[in-house]
Order: C-alpha cells, then sequence, then structure tokens
C-alpha cells in the first residue's frame, strides 16, 4: 500500500463520551461490518469491559475510505493504563478527540489530550451527543477549540449514535491527519502497541510498521527483550483477522508469534527482522512498573490452588500485572500482587470472582517505597508493610500529578479534601465560566486509599479525575502494627504518614475490639509504633460460656451445639492464642475503603 | 418416664406438654405401662433409678399417677418432679407410699413478681408449704429447682431466693439460667430484655456457685448442687453416658448404639404408635458424649477409652490457660474451667 494513502489515528474521549460507539459507527459506515452484524461496540471484547463501558486492551482495524487505508486503534480509556494509551497513539499519527455536548471538557479529556499533543498528533476535534435534549454543541466547540487553540468551525459535531456527520469525521481523518512518513526501504521496525494470548496461537502482537516491511515466516527479534520467534502469521483486523503475506512501511496489523509467555514481548518493544536487523528501536519503550500492591487470599484456603491458576492464566493476557506468593499468619496462603493503579486493581479482583468463581480476601492496598534502613547505605523498593523497616533511616513514596475538574461552586470543597490528603495545590484555570480545572501534587497512598469515592461523594459526582505518577520524594512514614494478645497481625500492619498514625492506630483498635469476640482470658489488642504503644483497648475475658442444662433428652442436641461450636473455632484464625474470626480482619481492612463502586 | 399433662404451659416451656386433658389421663398411663412391657425387657434387674418428669407428673389425677407408681419394678432412687401448688398431704404421702423416694420441686422463684414473670401458678408460699409437705410425709431427698436471670431479676432478688431455698435446707439445688428458646411465646415477649442483661448473667451464674458452696453444698454438676453425696442418681447416669429407656411422648432412649424419640403427639401415643425417630450412635460419638457430660461434673473424667474423642492441641491449650488439670489417666477441670465448660469442652473435643 502507497503510504500517502494511510491514514492511522485513535479515538480518544473520557469514559461514556461515545468512543466505542463513534468506532462501531465508522465501522459501519465504511462498510467493515454490515449493520445487521453490528453488535454494538464490536471493539471491546470483555464482558467486564462492556459493563464497566471502558476498554482494557488495544486492537487495531482497518477500513477503507474514499481510496484511502484507514486503521484505527483502539486505546484503553483510563489513567492507569496510561503508559498502554501512549503507545497506542505513538502508533498513530492522528487523534480523534471525542467530547461529549452535554457533559464537556472531562479530567481524561485533558489527559487524553495532552498526551496526544505530547506524541505529537494532529488532532480532529469532535462534539459527540448532539442529539441529546441537553446538548450544548456550540459552547462545547468553543471550550475543545479553546483547549487545542483551533477554531470551533473546526470542531466537528455529530451524533455517533444516530450516525450524524460521522462521515465528515471520516473526511477530517483523511484531510488532516498526516500520512506516515516511514523510510519504506529501510531495515523493518515495527512498534509493538498491544499483545494478547490466545490459547491456541500463543502471543499475538499488534503492530505498526514504521520502517521496511515483514514477511510471513521470517525470523523477527524484539529489540529490547532480545525475544526471537518465527512470524508464524502476519494480518490485520477488518475487524476479522485477515491474513497477508506482508506488513510494511505505514501499515498497522498483527503477527502470530506462537510465543507462550506474555512477558516475552512488551508493549513498547520493536520488533525488527534477525536478517535484516534495525541498528536502532523506536524511542519511548519502557519497562511498566506496579505502583499499586495488596494480599489476595482466598477466603476458604483450600481454593489457594485455583487463585494460583487464576493469576497465571490473567497475567498471559496482562503483563502488567505482578504477583508473587505471600504468606500470612493471619490470613493464610495466598498472593501480594501489584497493579498499575486502583482500577486496575479493581478489575484483576472482578475477573478472578467473575471469571474463576473465586471468593477473595483482599488487604488494603499500599503504594510502593523505597525505603533505606538505619546504617545502611542502599535503597531498597517495599510492596509490603511487613517488609517496611521499623527502624528507618529514610523513605520515599511515590507522587502524582492529579488533575481535577469540577463545577466552581465545589472548588472550595475540593481544595479542604487535598490538603487534608497531604497534597500540595499547582495550578487553577477556568475552563469556563462554569468550571475549573485544578492541579495538585498529591501522595499516591492518599489516593490509593478512598480519594476518589471521597472526591465523588464531596462533589455530588461532578468532579472528574485523573493522574499521572510524578515520581518519588522524601516522606516522613512510619509502620504502624496492630497487636493482638501480644502477637503482630502481619495483614494489618500499615504504611501511613507520621501525623495521621494515632488517629488510624485508634481506629484499628477500636474497630478491632468490637469485632473480636470473648476469649477465654483478657486481650489487649494495641497498635504500635515500633515498641511504642500508640492505641490499646482490652477485650475482657468470658467468665461463663456452659449450657445451662443437660438431660437425657437432650444430649444429641447439646453435642451438635458443641460440634457446632468447635467447627467455629476451626474457622478462626489463630493469633497466639487468640481465635480471630476472619470477618474481624475483614471489617479492618475495609476501614476507609469506603463503598465499593 | 414423660408425664405431659400441666395446668398451664409457662412461657418459657420447651418440654413436650399437653394442658388439662383430665379425660385422658389414665389412658396415657396405660399406654405408658403397655411401652414398658415392651420395652422393659432391656431394663437392669434390680433397676437403679426411676425418674417421672414432665410436664407436671403431680398434675396427673392422682389415682392415676399411684397406679403407675405401684407398677414400676422397685428402684434404689425414684424420683417425681412436682409443682409446689400441686402438693397437698394426700399427694405427699400417697407418692410415699407408692414408693417415690425423692421429690423435685420446681421452685423457679420466691419472688411474686419474677413468678409472675415466668406465669408460674405457685406463690412463694406455696414452695415452703409444698416442702414442709413432703418433708412431712417422710421425704429425706428433696431437690429444688430455680432458675435465674429473669427478666427483671436483680442481684438482690438473687440474693433472696438464694436465702430463701437455704432456708428450706434442701439435699438438693438445681439452679438454671433462663433460657430463651427461639420461637418460645416467652422469646418474643422478653428476647430484647433477656439480651440486655445476657452480660450481667456471667455475674449471676459465679454468684450462684459461690452462694451454694459457702453453705456447704456440693457444686457437683455443672447446675446442680448436694449435701454430702445426695447426687441426683438418676441424672448422674446420663452424665457418666450410661444407657437408659426412655418411656412416654417425647421420651428418649439410648440404648448401646442406638438413640430414639417417641413421637411427641399424645394421639398417636395413645393409639400405640410410638413413630420413632432414630439416631444410631457409633463408638466414637459415644466417646465423645461422654466427654462433653461427664466435663460438667466435678469428678475427674477417667480418660480410658475417650483417646480417639480428644484433640490434643485444644488440650494442651485449655491446660495451659488454666482451665483443665490432667491426673493419671483422668482429666478434670478447673473452677474457672466448669464456668467455661462449653469453650473449653469445644476446644477439648475432637472433630
Amino acid at each position: 500500500m502507497d503510504q500517502s494513502k494511510i491514514r492511522n489515528f485513535s479515538i480518544i474521549a473520557h469514559i461514556d463520551h461515545g468512543k466505542s460507539t463513534l468506532a462501531d459507527r465508522v465501522l459501519e459506515i465504511t462498510g467493515a461490518v454490515s449493520a445487521r452484524d453490528m453488535r454494538a461496540q464490536v471493539l471491546d471484547t470483555m464482558d467486564l469491559e462492556r459493563e464497566r463501558g471502558i476498554t482494557i486492551k488495544a486492537q487495531a482495524v482497518r477500513v477503507t475510505w474514499k481510496g484511502h487505508e484507514l486503521n484505527l486503534i483502539d486505546t484503553p480509556g483510563h489513567v492507569d493504563f496510561t503508559y498502554e494509551v501512549s503507545r497506542s497513539l505513538q502508533a498513530c499519527e492522528g487523534a480523534v478527540l471525542v467530547v461529549d455536548a452535554a457533559q464537556g471538557i472531562e479530567a481524561q479529556t485533558l489527559a487524553n489530550a495532552y498526551l496526544a499533543i505530547g506524541n505529537g498528533l494532529e488532532i480532529v476535534p469532535v462534539v459527540n451527543k448532539i442529539d441529546l435534549p441537553q446538548a450544548d454543541p456550540d459552547g462545547t466547540a468553543v471550550e475543545v477549540a479553546e483547549l487545542l487553540g483551533d477554531d470551533p468551525a473546526n470542531v466537528v459535531r455529530i451524533s455517533a449514535k444516530t450516525g450524524a456527520n460521522v462521515a465528515d469525521v471520516l473526511d477530517a481523518i483523511v484531510e488532516r491527519v498526516p500520512a506516515p512518513a516511514g523510510d519504506a526501504g529501510a531495515p523493518p521496525r515495527a512498534l509493538v502497541f498491544d499483545s494478547s494470548y490466545d490459547q491456541y496461537r500463543g502471543v499475538v502482537a499488534f503492530v505498526r510498521v514504521v520502517d521496511g516491511s515483514f514477511s510471513r515466516r521470517e525470523e523477527l527479534q524484539t529489540m529490547a527483550t532480545g525475544t526471537r520467534f518465527d512470524a508464524e502469521e502476519l494480518g490485520f483486523f477488518s475487524p476479522t483477522m485477515s491474513p497477508v503475506e506482508s506488513l510494511s512501511a505505514g501499515e498497522v496489523g498483527y503477527v502470530i508469534t506462537g510465543l507462550k509467555d506474555v512477558s516475552l514481548l512488551r508493549v513498547g518493544d520493536t520488533l525488527t527482522s534477525v536478517e535484516r536487523r534495525a541498528r536502532e528501536p523506536l524511542p519511548g519503550y519502557k519497562d511498566v512498573k506496579p505502583m499499586v500492591f495488596a494480599g489476595l487470599f482466598p477466603t476458604d484456603s483450600d481454593a489457594y490452588p485455583e487463585l494460583r491458576d487464576a493469576l497465571e492464566r490473567l497475567k498471559l493476557n496482562d503483563a502488567a500485572l505482578f504477583y508473587e506468593p505471600e504468606t500470612s499468619q493471619a490470613l493464610g496462603f495466598g498472593f501480594r500482587c501489584g497493579f498499575l493503579g486502583l482500577l486496575h486493581m479493581e478489575i484483576v479482583r472482578e475477573r478472578l470472582e467473575r471469571e474463576f468463581d473465586l471468593d477473595l480476601l483482599v488487604t488494603a492496598p499500599n503504594v510502593a517505597y523505597r525505603v533505606r534502613e538505619k546504617n545502611d547505605s542502599e535503597w531498597r523498593e517495599v510492596h509490603n508493610p511487613a517488609e517496611f523497616p521499623r527502624e528507618l533511616e529514610e523513605a520515599e513514596e511515590p507522587y502524582v500529578k492529579a488533575s481535577i475538574i469540577v463545577p466552581k461552586e465545589y472548588v472550595g470543597t475540593v481544595m479542604e479534601l487535598n490538603n487534608d490528603r497531604r497534597g500540595t495545590f499547582d495550578h487553577l484555570e477556568y475552563l469556563s465560566p462554569e468550571r475549573v480545572h485544578l492541579t495538585y501534587e498529591l501522595p499516591l497512598a492518599e489516593i490509593v486509599l478512598d480519594y476518589y469515592d471521597q472526591l465523588k461523594s464531596r462533589t455530588r459526582g461532578y468532579a472528574s479525575f485523573d493522574y499521572d505518577l510524578a515520581g518519588f520524594k522524601p516522606g516522613d512514614l512510619v509502620r504502624v502494627d496492630v497487636l493482638v494478645g501480644g502477637e503482630p497481625v502481619d495483614a494489618l500492619s500499615l504504611i501511613i504518614y507520621r501525623d495521621f498514625a494515632y488517629d488510624r492506630g485508634r481506629l484499628l483498635v477500636d474497630k478491632l475490639r468490637e469485632e473480636i469476640p470473648r476469649q477465654m482470658f483478657d486481650v489487649a489488642i494495641q497498635a504500635a509504633i515500633g515498641a511504642r504503644v500508640i492505641a490499646r483497648e482490652t477485650v475482657k475475658a468470658r467468665r461463663k460460656d456452659v449450657l445451662a442444662k443437660c438431660y437425657g433428652g437432650d444430649i444429641s442436641r447439646k453435642r451438635k451445639l458443641l460440634e457446632k461450636q468447635k467447627a467455629g473455632k476451626k474457622r478462626m484464625k489463630q493469633v497466639g492464642a487468640v481465635e480471630v474470626p476472619q470477618e474481624a480482619f475483614l471489617a479492618v481492612l475495609n476501614i476507609g475503603q469506603g463503598p465499593k463502586s | 418416664m414423660h408425664l405431659p399433662f400441666c395446668a398451664h404451659r409457662c412461657g418459657y416451656c420447651d418440654f413436650v406438654t399437653a394442658v388439662g386433658r383430665a379425660d385422658q389421663h389414665a389412658a396415657y398411663v396405660d399406654a405408658l405401662l403397655r411401652e414398658l412391657e415392651l420395652e422393659g425387657h432391656v431394663l437392669a434387674d434390680p433397676l437403679e433409678t426411676v425418674f417421672l418428669g414432665g410436664g407436671t407428673p403431680t398434675f396427673t389425677a392422682l389415682p392415676e399417677l399411684v397406679r403407675l407408681l405401684e407398677a414400676l419394678p422397685a428402684a434404689d432412687e425414684v424420683t417425681v418432679e412436682a409443682n409446689p401448688e400441686t402438693v397437698t398431704a394426700e399427694l405427699a404421702h400417697a407418692l410415699r407410699a407408692a414408693g417415690a423416694t425423692r421429690v423435685s420441686l420446681g421452685a423457679q422463684s420466691f419472688q411474686p413478681e419474677l413468678l409472675r414473670v415466668l406465669e408460674r401458678g405457685a406463690q412463694p408460699d406455696d414452695v415452703r408449704r409444698a416442702f414442709r409437705l413432703l418433708r412431712e410425709a417422710g421425704f429425706d431427698n428433696l431437690s429444688l429447682d430455680l432458675i435465674y436471670g429473669i427478666p427483671g431479676q436483680t442481684v438482690a432478688d438473687l440474693e433472696a431466693d438464694l436465702a430463701a431455698a437455704l432456708d428450706l435446707d434442701p439435699e438438693h439445688l438445681s439452679c438454671y439460667e433462663l433460657e430463651a428458646k427461639p420461637g418460645t411465646r416467652f422469646t418474643h415477649a422478653w428476647g430484647a430484655e433477656l439480651e440486655r442483661q445476657a452480660e450481667a448473667m456471667e455475674d449471676y451464674f459465679e454468684r450462684v456457685v459461690a452462694t451454694l458452696t459457702a453453705a456447704g453444698y456440693r457444686w457437683y454438676e455443672t447446675a446442680n448442687f448436694c449435701r454430702g453425696d445426695r447426687r441426683s442418681l438418676h441424672n448422674l447416669g446420663y452424665w457418666l453416658g450410661r444407657d437408659y429407656l426412655g418411656i412416654g411422648i417425647g421420651a428418649v432412649s439410648t440404648i448401646a448404639g442406638e438413640r430414639r424419640r417417641n413421637t411427641p403427639k399424645l394421639a398417636r401415643y395413645l393409639a400405640g404408635a410410638y413413630d420413632r425417630e432414630l439416631e444410631s450412635l457409633d463408638a466414637g460419638v459415644r466417646a465423645r458424649e461422654r466427654v462433653l457430660l461427664g466435663l460438667r461434673l466435678d469428678d475427674p473424667l477417667p480418660l480410658a477409652g475417650l483417646e480417639h474423642a480428644l484433640d490434643p492441641v485444644g488440650l494442651a491449650r485449655v491446660e495451659r490457660l488454666g482451665l483443665a488439670e490432667r491426673g493419671a489417666e483422668t482429666l478434670s477441670l478447673t473452677k474457672r474451667g466448669r464456668f467455661l465448660g462449653g469453650a473449653v469442652t469445644a476446644d477439648i473435643l475432637a472433630g
């Protein structure tokens, strides 16, 4: 294909602004999918994505429009997947920015737009949902044009739902988005912008060829990880898989690698030929590192092998998921898992529960910390409060740059929340007379707790929020241990900003006192920083636990009662001599997590 | 032997009872004797103990009650349960003459207000009078039942009840915490109040034990106290895990590897049907029952043959906590262990 006839683009939008609907309409109008076969939102493959209205895995679809080959590269829509989004955008020359005419610009609109501009993409602004009665197409067009420094007249006003003016979007893509400009004669280079795992065919790489061309059966190599494989099949999606003999500069398609491990082929890596090896990889590859960690334990300890198998299978398709075995004296055998962010964690948890039918106990999430122990010059990274040194020289925690858009009357409450969460004010600007864009620097740990729920409830759901990691910074952090009957409960240890430690410790101890049933002896419940106890409560011993009567007519029933009591005891977790019901841990782990979304 | 007839069904009662039915008392005694005829071959000779429970056995028409007692084989201990308001000089003498050796009197409380809450028919003076009449008829082995934890009962009420009972100098006392069984009328009426006072019951139980042992009674079973060795020999049989034959509606028998329960329906029983519910008890279950029953007693539990019924980890734990003590081949609970007997037993039992 002549590169001048190729256009590669993405659609970017805030959640629910109509990205998937527009993608569906594009497929329909270009004839890639007949209206009859149209399954709403063809590009989203997983049930979960459909329900949440988000897209986890990118795919690319080739359509033709007025003699041009258009490759629509789908991008994940959420903050946790910023890196994946940026790789997808790097595979394009242009991006269609979709904004809901009734909602206006939201936090993810900004994040995505800045990301696209940063990647040098030509933006085609689109105002969607003009058919809605409460739509304000002109006002929204002005907002978008101001954001981009463009003329409101260049903003295409459409209804993806009805199909109105969608053809204009395709024309604009052809007119405004530059054609690819790679060197067709150079040694081949392709950007891996996504991958997925197929049970029968192994890892499938989604690639954008930048230079040269690739042929079927050729031996290929990734430049960062050095993995070699034979290209079993090359092709593109239309939207079904269409094999071809070769993919050349400017084209987007897939490569079936036969690899059995998705981690051998990382998103962002550059693919080249072993025979005709390129000298330099494409820029921008980085190893994504999980930032949020939590322990996942099966509520039924017998389900450990199933949990392990399930994580193994999820990992096939999710290179960003990290896990390693963890043993907790309180919760038994499980895994410490690392996630890109909270949403990623929720998705993994839901998939484990839904697709693998597992009942899970998830510990309070924590972020990755960098620590240096007393009299030690080495920094190390800590993913688990239990590994956090009690004697500390210094510690660092990850920060984010948070971007929040709210109606102006909520600015005060949002600032208050951010101040409570150790935020540093950065910037405030009016997007319109009614709406304000705030940026703050916040510790990631403060967001991980219940920030999003708080933000939503304090702004009646009007706030939109996005964040970007902004590196590690020193923090006055302490490890708080919870001791039951003098024994530390590993699963309840936490790392916290020193000034918050006392209140948090008090809360934990009070909650545990409510949840731990009285035992045959007094049980002390303490929160401590090192050897210093910061909060203490006592569960007083029971003095009586015996059935009043037991005679001949009653022995079977009394025996069954005792057997039930025995079984109840066996279900309890032992902390030293103390029997603690699993629900007690759950209740404590849920403090401050807010209602589940 | 179960005699179900009562003048009134008290709100807290969950026994098999039948109110009134004067016209059926004779037929019921006939039915009891018929069942005894069929099943009596399993009884030891001589028979050790008989217990006539209820219901209110002394509410049964007196000639019928006497006819029943006289038809029974002789035994070392024959106990009849009685409600104070049913006891007359005539009844006391008749029981004695018919072979009863022991009467268990359902006093429950000596406070009029609390007796009203319990829906008991007797007044405090009825208890004292009944007790005197039984003594005068020659009974030298009398037991009183007391209930504590009655809604509205104060510590002073409890002390007064214990003092009034001790005043009568019974050979035996049974003191039960009021159990409100789910679904009973009583629980419906008083459930919230009972829940509110639940924690105070720890203190009440301790007071009962402290007061009665200070008065020289032996705390020989979780809820039972006696002078010298005047234990209830019949009930002791249950706690030692021995076999017994139950006769009457709802009556339970445990014989070797089987436990069975008769129909609780009076009409079926009168018609000669037993509709027995059977439960087979293997050696393991019997051993476990011996542990749970035996640990209710103050006498050490002999461990021979019970090894598989015990959980060594749990046993070590309760020993460490000072709740149980192991002797040579025996196990006994400490005083604190007896107050926590249920939880301790749950720890000790294998399973």
